[in-house]
């Protein structure tokens, strides 16, 4: 019974600050509309620090927006965003753990907001790139600027997007497959 | 009810349906794991549990932990732990992802992904 044979899967983080634009992107390359789930996290588990704004909280939960990608008939692809406002998606221990890469979004208007992901998957040596969603599809930067105003070497590869487009979102993957291929021909 | 008693009570109440455990006893059921109902369910297999029958509902054909969180809307936590049960109790079979590690990117599996991309 072929048909029922589970295919293996493979997944993409989709990180970036509050209104980036993730779960557009999501949406836009997604077979299905994005579909969410969240998380209780036990508050005991987050740093002294990162309990600034929750104390009134007993409990807070991370939401997660993921797509799927069916890229042959053994072979479906997931792309996991992170929606809203929680920085808590570091406290989901699975998500990184197995990724092929991820893309981080950033905002021109509000960069700093996506500072937090980009220096997660640098500490834990997880290959991105750094897509800037243009808002309303205009870029007034060009890449070489964003790159350097936000301090990326130079082996990140930084690419315009309207995420909002399924072939620009599409592209932003491949630029992303082209980096992991290129690294792992070198060894 | 306040606003933070309400929110608590969300949370607390689907683990009532995992018999107020919090931990799974197998860590296989990761995000993209892919779980499959066994048919014919096993001789030997105790009856299902109401939630448990949704769940082998949803699992006919091969669907990943986190799609089947989303679609009876409880966390992956709690699906994570009714899955365990089902597991031991033969219903369900689990699929793992494809491995993927920083030391051995799979030049052949990046190459079938980047293909994949191309045709959407």
């Amino acid at each position: 019974m072929a048909g029922s044979e589970a295919p293996d899967t493979v997944k993409i983080l989709i990180a970036g600050g509050f209104g980036v634009g993730k779960t557009t992107m999501v949406g836009s390359v997604s077979e299905i509309v994005p579909l969410r789930t969240e998380e209780p996290l036990t508050v005991a588990g987050l740093g002294v620090d990162d309990l600034a704004g929750i104390e009134q909280k007993k409990a807070t939960t991370v939401a997660l927006d993921f797509g799927r990608i069916t890229l042959n008939d053994r072979l479906v692809l997931y792309l996991f965003g992170t929606p809203g406002q929680q920085r808590f998606w570091f406290m989901w221990n699975d998500l990184a753990v197995g990724a092929l890469g991820a893309v981080v979004l950033i905002d021109v208007r509000r960069p700093e907001s996506s500072f937090a992901a980009i220096d997660f998957f640098e500490r834990r040596d997880i290959p991105f790139v750094v897509a800037v969603n243009g808002f309303d599809g205009s870029h007034p930067y060009p890449p070489e600027e964003i790159r350097d105003s936000l301090a990326l070497p130079d082996d990140v590869p930084v690419l315009l997007c309207d995420a909002r487009e399924r072939t620009s979102s599409r592209d932003v993957l491949i630029a992303l497959l082209d980096l992991l291929i290129a690294s792992a021909k070198q060894g | 009810m306040s606003e933070s008693d309400a929110v608590a009570g969300r949370l607390v109440r689907p683990f009532t349906l995992t018999g107020g455990r919090t931990r799974p006893s197998r860590a296989c059921f990761t995000l993209i794991a892919t779980v499959t109902a066994v048919d014919p369910p096993p001789d030997h297999a105790p009856r299902p549990q109401p939630e448990q029958a949704r769940i082998l509902r949803r699992c006919a054909r091969p669907v990943a932990v986190a799609e089947l969180a989303a679609l009876l809307d409880l966390p992956v936590s709690v699906v994570v732990i009714m899955l365990c049960d089902l597991l031991e109790a033969g219903l369900i079979t689990v699929h793992p992802p494809h491995p993927v590690t920083d030391r051995t990117l799979d030049l052949d599996l990046l190459q079938k992904v980047r293909d994949g991309l191309g045709r959407l």
